[in-house]
C-alpha cells in the first residue's frame, strides 16, 4: 500500500497525529504488559512452586515458610491496584530512579501481577495427581526431578491458561497505570477521551484494547491446547 | 534364574498405625527370590499400606523391613532412593505422566538412575518390544487403551532391572480379557527375568492364575498363607472363604432345597487338591457302596497346573455304614469331606 493511499484511508477515520499517538500508546502498553508479564512469570512460578511444595505433605514441607509466604502473597493481593500504584512509588524510585513513565509503571504492575499469577499457578500445581508424585518417588526420583519431570510438565497446560488470564488482567491494569502518568493507551484514553471529550479517541482506544485482549486470549488458548496431552 | 540365599523381602513384626486404627498389626513375611506372591484382602485390610512400606512411600512405626538384606526402616528419603531404584511398581490407575510420550515415560526411571541418553533410548525400545508396544513409542498415554497403559506401566517398572516388582491392584481397572493378557505378561517376565513379584489384589481369580503363594490379609493381620492351590482347595478362615465366594462352586438353590435329614441317597461334599484330585473317585465309591455314585455339581479347576476342586456327589445309598466307609476311605485323599444330608434318587 502506498503511503498516499494509506493517508487517504486513514483520513476517513482520524488525523495522522491522532494515529501516531495511538500507535505510540499501543507500543507503550505492549512494552509495559510484556515486561511486567515476563517478570511476573519469572517471580510467580517459583512462588507457586514454593507454596505448593512447602505445604503439609509436600515434597519440601516447611510450614513456617509456607505460612509466611502465603501471608505475603495475600497481603500484596489485598491492596487495590490504584492504591498499590501510589504506595509503591518509593520502591519504584529505588529501583527505576523515577516514579513516572513506562519503566516506573512496570514495578507496581509486577507487584500486583506476580502474586496473582502465583495463586493461579498454585491451583494448577495442586491439581497434579498425588499418585504421580508417589510413582516418581517409588522410582527413586530426587525432589528436583519430581519438580522438573512431574510437577511442572503435568501442570503446564493449566499454568499457561493461568498466565493468559494474568496477561489479560495486566493489559487492563496497565491502562489504569496511565492515570499516574505511565503512558500507554490508558493515558491517552484519560487525557484525550475523558478530559477533552474526544469520543473518537476513546472509542479507538477501547477497540484496540479489545483486539489486544482477544489476540492474547487466542494465543494463550492455542498454546495451552497444543501442550495439553491429557 | 538367579537364586541367592538372601530373600528379596523380609518383614519382621511390622506395625503401622493410623490415628484411629492399626493398618498393619505385627506383620512378618518373607518373599523368596523369583516367587510370585499374591496378597489378597478386602478393601481397608491394609494391603496398600503394606506394599507402600516396602518402598518407603509409607513408614512403619515398628518392626523392620529388609529389601535384599538391607534394612530400610530407618533410612532417610535420600538414602532410600538407591533402594527404590531396584523396586518396580505398577498401579491400578497406571500413573503414567500425561505430558510425556510413551518412550519418555519408560525412560524416566533410567534418567533417574543416571543412564545416558543413547543407552536409555536403546533400553526403552527393548522394553517396548518386550511389552509389544514398540509402535507406540511416540504416542501420549491419553491415546492408549487401559491395557496398553498398563503394559507401559510394566515396561517403566522393569526399566531399571529391578529385583522386586510391586503390583498394586494392577488389573483391577481392566476388563477380563485385558487382565488375562497382563497376567500372562507378568508371568513371562517372572520366568524370563527371575523377578520377584508381589501382587496386591482383591480378586482371588488373579491370585489363582499367577501366584505361587498367597497371603490373606484381614484387619492388618495375615490370617492365612500357603501355596495357592492348597488355600483355594481348603480355606481355613472366613475371610478367605468370603474372598473365594464365586470362585468355588456352591450347590444350586433347587438342589440345596432338596436336602433332607432322611432320603434315598447321601449327598457329600468333597474338596480335593493336588494329584489326588485326579483319582477315579466315583469308581472307588462304587467299589465300596456297590451302587454307582453320581456327580451332581462342582468340578475341577486348576492353579498353574495344580488341580483343585469341590465336588457334590450323590452316593447311590443311604446306608449309614457304607457312607461311613466311604468317608473313612476318602478322607486321607481329600482336604475336606462332609455329609450334607440326603436327597431323593430322582435328583
Amino acid at each position: 500500500m502506498s503511503p498516499q493511499l494509506f493517508d487517504t484511508l486513514l483520513g476517513w477515520a482520524m488525523t495522522r497525529p491522532m494515529f501516531d499517538l495511538l500507535v505510540k500508546g499501543m507500543w507503550e502498553t505492549v512494552v509495559m504488559t510484556g515486561v511486567s508479564g515476563a517478570l511476573s512469570f519469572v517471580i510467580g512460578l517459583p512462588l507457586a512452586l514454593i507454596l505448593v511444595t512447602t505445604d503439609r505433605g509436600g515434597i519440601f514441607q516447611n510450614l513456617y515458610v509456607n505460612r509466611s509466604l502465603g501471608w505475603l502473597v495475600n497481603a500484596l493481593r489485598s491492596v487495590p491496584f490504584i492504591i498499590l500504584l501510589v504506595a509503591a512509588i518509593p520502591l519504584t524510585r529505588l529501583i527505576v530512579g523515577s516514579a513516572i513513565g513506562i519503566a516506573a509503571a512496570i514495578v507496581p504492575l509486577t507487584l500486583a501481577a506476580a502474586p496473582y499469577f502465583a495463586r493461579v499457578a498454585e491451583v494448577s500445581l495442586r491439581e497434579v495427581d498425588r499418585a504421580l508424585i508417589d510413582a516418581a518417588r517409588a522410582m527413586g526420583a530426587t525432589r528436583m526431578t519430581i519438580l522438573r519431570d512431574v510437577l511442572i510438565p503435568e501442570a503446564l497446560p493449566g499454568i499457561v491458561s493461568g498466565f493468559t488470564v494474568t496477561m489479560v488482567t495486566l493489559i487492563g491494569a496497565s491502562a489504569m497505570a496511565g492515570a499516574v502518568g505511565a503512558g500507554g493507551l490508558g493515558d491517552i484514553a484519560i487525557r484525550y477521551g475523558y478530559q477533552r471529550f474526544e469520543t473518537a479517541i476513546m472509542v479507538a482506544v477501547v477497540v484496540i484494547l479489545i483486539v489486544m485482549v482477544s489476540i492474547m486470549q487466542w494465543a494463550g488458548d492455542a498454546l495451552a491446547r497444543r501442550i495439553d496431552h491429557r | 534364574m538367579v537364586v541367592k540365599d538372601i530373600p528379596a523381602v523380609v518383614l519382621e513384626n511390622v506395625v503401622r498405625r493410623f490415628s484411629d486404627r492399626p493398618a498393619l498389626d505385627d506383620i512378618s513375611l518373607t518373599l523368596a527370590r523369583g516367587e510370585i506372591v499374591g496378597l489378597i484382602g478386602r478393601s481397608g485390610a491394609g494391603k496398600s499400606t503394606l506394599i507402600r512400606c516396602l518402598n518407603g512411600l509409607d513408614r512403619p512405626q515398628g518392626g523392620r523391613v529388609l529389601i535384599d538384606g538391607t534394612d530400610i526402616s530407618g533410612l532417610s528419603e535420600q538414602a532410600l532412593n538407591p533402594v527404590r531404584r531396584r523396586i518396580g511398581m505398577i498401579f491400578q490407575h497406571f500413573n503414567l505422566l500425561s505430558a510425556k510420550t510413551v518412550a519418555e515415560n519408560v525412560a524416566l526411571p533410567l534418567k533417574i538412575a543416571g543412564i545416558d541418553k543413547p543407552a536409555r533410548m536403546k533400553r526403552v525400545m527393548e522394553l517396548l518390544d518386550l511389552v509389544g508396544l514398540a509402535d507406540k513409542a511416540g504416542a501420549y498415554p491419553a491415546q492408549l487403551s487401559g491395557g496398553q497403559k498398563q503394559r507401559i506401566g510394566i515396561a517403566r517398572a522393569l526399566a531399571p532391572e529391578p529385583l522386586l516388582l510391586l503390583s498394586d491392584e494392577a488389573t483391577s481397572a481392566l476388563d477380563p480379557e485385558t487382565t488375562q493378557a497382563i497376567l500372562t505378561l507378568l508371568k513371562d517376565v517372572n520366568r524370563q527375568l527371575g523377578l520377584t513379584i508381589l501382587m496386591i489384589t482383591h480378586e482371588m481369580e488373579v491370585v489363582r492364575q499367577i501366584a505361587h503363594r498367597v497371603l490373606v490379609l484381614d484387619a492388618g493381620k495375615i490370617v492365612e498363607e500357603g501355596p495357592v492351590a492348597k488355600v483355594l482347595a481348603s480355606p481355613q478362615t472366613d475371610t478367605t472363604r468370603s474372598l473365594l465366594r464365586g470362585l468355588s462352586p456352591v450347590l444350586p438353590a433347587d438342589l440345596a432345597a432338596m436336602i433332607a435329614p432322611v432320603g434315598d441317597q447321601a449327598l457329600i461334599r468333597v474338596d480335593v487338591y493336588g494329584p489326588d484330585a485326579r483319582r477315579p473317585l466315583l469308581a472307588e465309591i462304587e467299589a465300596i457302596t456297590g451302587s454307582p455314585a453320581r456327580l451332581l455339581h462342582g468340578g475341577l479347576n486348576d492353579v498353574q497346573g495344580e488341580p483343585y476342586g469341590r465336588l457334590f456327589l450323590a452316593l447311590g445309598t443311604a446306608d449309614k455304614d457304607r457312607i461311613a466307609a466311604v468317608v473313612a476311605r476318602l478322607k486321607p485323599e481329600t482336604t475336606a469331606i462332609e455329609v450334607l444330608g440326603y436327597v431323593p434318587a430322582t435328583v
